[in-house]
């Protein structure tokens, strides 16, 4: 057998074979019970070559509509943003993409460096104290804080909004049930946490109250209000946020928020069919120690060189076992770096830039709907989303726009049975006046 | 500042510098305080770096090259398998029907996309011998609570609600008790005989009506084959309970052994391990989760299906624990391993476990005169020295470790499995050649005569790298973890 990846010869073999005293590599197998062995080869495809493989795989990923060569005003959680191109350069560096955990500091420097710093960055945009090196997603990360909340407050009810993602929702569900909390959902008022409705469902034993900013349907929620009623019952005051949407808009932190999690997919990381991600989760100085995953932090060296080690490594599952707070090891650290070139890339001016283009033109896609007639639902102060019913099924209009190029937006209907035909829409940066326009010229034809 | 410091990007910031370009703003613009609820208008920027486009690409490579990656060199980490990456993986990954495809279009836009997962479980069913794979969770540890979960709802479907136990083996991965307490269960431990297997006895003592489930790794944590596993398997299925297979270190078995002929009922794998996932410096990865026939019913929303021609999500999964993650896995790390994967074929993946094994013993040889060999017989993909020898002579395993870096090597995994002291766990792989397993060795053997003849030398070490040993005590007791202006 000869492969590129394989450098053995048949002289390395033999000589190996002979140091080790065995007349064969099967030999070195003999342990594996003749009951359980596995005879001959697995029934898999047959190795291609390089050029093959690449040709074939190539035909594979053009099967898919993409959103380089369509026009996509799809987001509900993941959204096609402007990659700063040197972003790629940067995870390139196979110095950093293929290195394992930074287990030896003294030669891993680089990446605890990075992962420091990208700690800073998203305490800088949530307004928290403390952040860890990132989750796998900001659906998991989000059942991570409620897990927190009930560990910290030794209370079993989580009270969600329904304005929560719908499927960090569910993730969120399906950890509840591992650890015996339950989930309460928080219905919706004109599109934003009902917060009287809040009022009568906390109590004594809500161990986090917990929404979206921006919310799911593009709407700016009352952070203010439900931290007032959240504290008030003593539970923690979880949110989760765009952190791109942060550039632009007051900080959780100000407003009182105990743990703010969130995905970081919009600064250089791919859309990728979903994933890999970048999960971040910041906390406040008083939750520090109950943080899951890993921190990076300064010291210094003998000679009082700063540098960079995992620490606070006691919450850990490869110290604690049983009573780790969480049980995450790997985590999604390239990616945290890629949101990192992306944060320098846009750094101060260009963040805030960047989230008010979003503002901006997904405002001008609002009111030239209206224009055209149709209905916003759920109006008011929004980001980059906004609601607009239709009166055929967003699967078929979607289908058909496709055909003209264009990625529409989120069929609301699947989530909420009150929003058939309701589609939620994107629009980021990337989209231009034209494209905006065709769009609304586009829907209005196959709403006609 | 220390001279020597690498500085922070936030301390190369000067306003008034820019790093990005972004589209042009074409539509009317309108006052931001007008578009926002009163108050919720960002006051203060974020302070973010201000830099130019060239100090960024410095800033980063300069810290890349305070970073040992595997290419850079020998990556000897037990339990770890870390093999090269392969490029033409990188590549396929960034083609623009795979890196650029939103995971909530139409299904019928994204055929492609799905048909790749879609054989990517087919793959592994082959592989692991199971029935059915999903691809949902993000990595080992994620794969490990989905598993669980899914025992638990199977129990919890039979009725059986008394299942509150785990087990796993003193020589387990923290991560598996970890992974138990988050899916609900409480842990206890099964001993391992003196020849580093899961006793028998300990283990009918510790199973029972209570018993969920056993995890264990095979081979296990010290890279050795449990030879008795079908009792093992008969013993906690005779109890009611179901055996789980923790997939860190298939690389030692492929097409050796499957875990579905070993009686195992669920098996995670970390496809960015035996699979080829570069590691990302810590992530990201994919756990893909195999179960048998019973287990099927429960797996997490969606299940990727083939109706006819045409691949689908199905939802409608009345019994599934639900959603383990949004949207399909880490589908960027899937579409490597299945590169991978379709680069080797199966005379390829033979070969791949042969050589890996054949590498670990070789080196287990040669280094067995000059360290302490715990378990003699053959190891798989890995194996363990105990420092006990040295450590006699002052020079501790963590000296043995930094030691090495002043060769640049990156050390293997240290003070793991807890059940052997002074451990080391070495895992070559099978992508490096005789002359790199023999440089290590005969450094390996050079610092063993260094702890005897000059100990000061390795307890001392590194002396070659960026920083020396840093004060982690320090770094714990007064926590710095982001950067504050002076």
């Amino acid at each position: 057998m000869k492969h590129r990846y394989l450098p053995m010869t048949e002289e390395d073999k033999r000589a190996m074979l002979e140091t080790i005293g065995v007349s064969s590599i099967d030999e070195l197998f003999s342990d594996i019970p003749e009951k359980v062995r596995f005879k001959g080869e697995y029934n898999i495809k047959a190795a291609k070559s390089e050029t093959a493989l690449m040709k074939e795989l190539f035909l594979l990923a053009d099967r898919n509509a993409d959103l380089k060569r369509n026009v996509s005003f799809l987001g509900a959680g993941v959204y096609d943003h402007y990659m700063p191109v040197i972003v790629d350069h940067v995870i390139s560096r196979s110095e950093f993409y293929t290195a394992y955990t930074p287990y030896q500091p003294e030669i891993s420097q680089g990446e605890l460096q990075a992962i420091f710093e990208f700690q800073t960055m998203i305490c800088e945009l949530t307004g928290m104290d403390v952040a860890n090196s990132s989750m796998y997603d900001g659906g998991t990360a989000l059942a991570e804080a409620a897990m927190l909340s009930a560990g910290h407050t030794k209370r079993k009810t989580i009270l969600v909004s329904s304005a929560v993602h719908p499927e960090y929702r569910d993730v969120l569900k399906t950890y509840a049930k591992g650890q015996y909390l339950e989930v309460v959902e928080v219905p919706v008022k004109n599109g934003i946490t009902d917060v009287e409705a809040l009022k009568g469902l906390v109590n004594d034993d809500v161990a986090a109250v917990i929404v979206q900013y921006p919310n799911f349907f593009g709407r700016i929620e009352p952070l203010k209000e439900v931290e007032e009623i959240t504290h008030a019952s003593k539970g923690l005051f979880v949110v989760n946020s765009n952190p791109l949407s942060l550039g632009l808009l007051t900080p959780p932190g100000k407003f009182g928020a105990d743990i703010v999690t969130g995905d970081a997919q919009p600064f250089g990381i791919p859309t990728a069919f979903g994933g890999p991600h970048c999960g971040y989760f910041a906390v406040t100085n008083k939750l520090m120690r109950k943080v899951p995953g890993r921190l990076v932090g300064q010291t210094v060296d003998d000679q009082g060189r700063r540098g960079f080690v995992l620490t606070l490594q006691a919450r850990e599952q490869h110290i604690r076992r049983e009573k780790a707070t969480s049980n995450i090891c790997s985590n999604q650290a390239l990616n945290a770096l890629a949101a990192s070139v992306a944060m320098t890339a846009l750094g101060k001016k260009g963040v805030r830039e960047m989230a008010a283009a979003n503002l901006q033109k997904a405002h001008y896609a609002k009111t030239a709907f209206k224009e055209a007639g149709f209905e916003i639902v759920y109006d008011g102060h929004s980001f980059n989303e906004f609601v607009v019913k239709l009166n055929k099924p967003v699967k078929e209009v979607n289908q058909k726009l496709l055909q003209n190029g264009i990625i529409g937006g989120y069929d609301l209907g699947r989530d909420y049975s009150e929003l058939a035909n309701h589609m939620l829409i994107a629009v980021t940066e990337q989209r231009t006046k034209e494209e905006i326009d065709i769009f609304v010229r586009e829907l209005g034809d196959l709403h006609a | 500042m220390h001279n020597q410091d690498q500085a922070l990007i936030f301390e190369s910031s000067t306003p008034g510098r820019i790093g990005y370009s972004l589209p042009e703003m074409d539509v009317q613009e309108l006052d931001l305080a007008s578009l926002l609820p009163e108050g919720y208008l960002r006051e203060e920027e974020a302070e973010l770096p201000e830099v130019s486009e060239l100090d960024i690409m410095r800033h980063y490579t300069a810290l890349s090259k305070r970073n040992h990656g595997l290419d850079s060199g020998f990556y000897p980490l037990g339990s770890c398998t870390m093999k090269y990456n392969p490029k033409i993986n990188e590549n396929v990954a960034r083609y623009n029907g795979f890196a650029h495809v939103h995971p909530l279009q139409d299904e019928s836009s994204v055929q492609g996309a799905l048909g790749l997962l879609y054989d990517l479980q087919e793959h592994l069913i082959e592989i692991t011998g199971m029935d059915e794979v999903t691809l949902q969770s993000a990595a080992g540890a994620h794969g490990e609570w989905t598993g669980l979960m899914l025992i638990r709802a199977y129990h919890e479907a039979n009725g059986d609600m008394k299942r509150t136990k785990v087990i796993v083996p003193d020589s387990a991965h923290g991560t598996n008790p970890a992974s138990a307490t988050i899916a609900g269960f409480d842990t206890i431990t099964v001993k391992s005989t003196d020849q580093g297997l899961v006793d028998l006895e300990d283990l009918r003592r510790v199973v029972g009506e209570d018993t969920a489930a056993l995890m264990l790794t095979n081979p296990n944590t010290l890279g050795l084959f449990e030879e008795e596993i079908l009792e093992i398997a008969e013993i906690v299925h005779q109890a009611g309970g179901k055996v789980y297979y923790d997939g860190a270190n298939l690389n030692a078995v492929l097409s050796k052994a499957r875990p579905g002929d070993m009686g195992f009922d669920v098996v995670h794998l970390n496809l960015h391990k035996t699979f080829t996932g570069p590691h990302g410096g810590g992530g990201p990865g994919s756990g893909p989760v195999g179960v048998k026939a019973d287990l099927i019913p429960f797996l997490p929303k969606p299940i990727i299906s083939k109706r006819g021609e045409e691949f689908v999500l199905d939802y409608d999964r009345p019994q599934s624990i639900g959603r383990v993650k949004p949207f399909y896995g880490n589908f960027g790390i899937n579409v490597r391993a299945y590169t991978y994967i379709r680069s080797m074929g199966p005379d390829g993946l033979k070969a791949v476990t042969e050589y890996a094994v054949l590498n670990a013993n070789y080196m287990m040889r040669r280094l067995a005169e000059h360290y302490d060999l715990p378990f003699e017989k053959h190891c798989k993909h890995e194996f363990v020295l105990s420092g006990k020898r040295q450590k006699k002579l002052g020079v501790r395993t963590l000296d043995i470790a930094k030691r090495l870096l002043d060769f640049g090597y990156h050390p293997p995994t240290i003070y793991f499995p807890l059940n052997v002291e002074e451990c080391i766990m070495i895992e070559p792989t099978e992508t490096e050649s005789k002359e790199t397993l023999d440089s290590f060795v005969d450094i390996m053997i050079q610092i063993a005569k260094e702890a005897e003849e000059n100990p000061e030398v390795v307890q001392e070490a590194p002396h070659t790298t960026v920083v020396g040993r840093l004060d982690e005590t320090m770094a714990a007791r007064k926590p710095i973890l982001k950067f504050q202006k002076k």
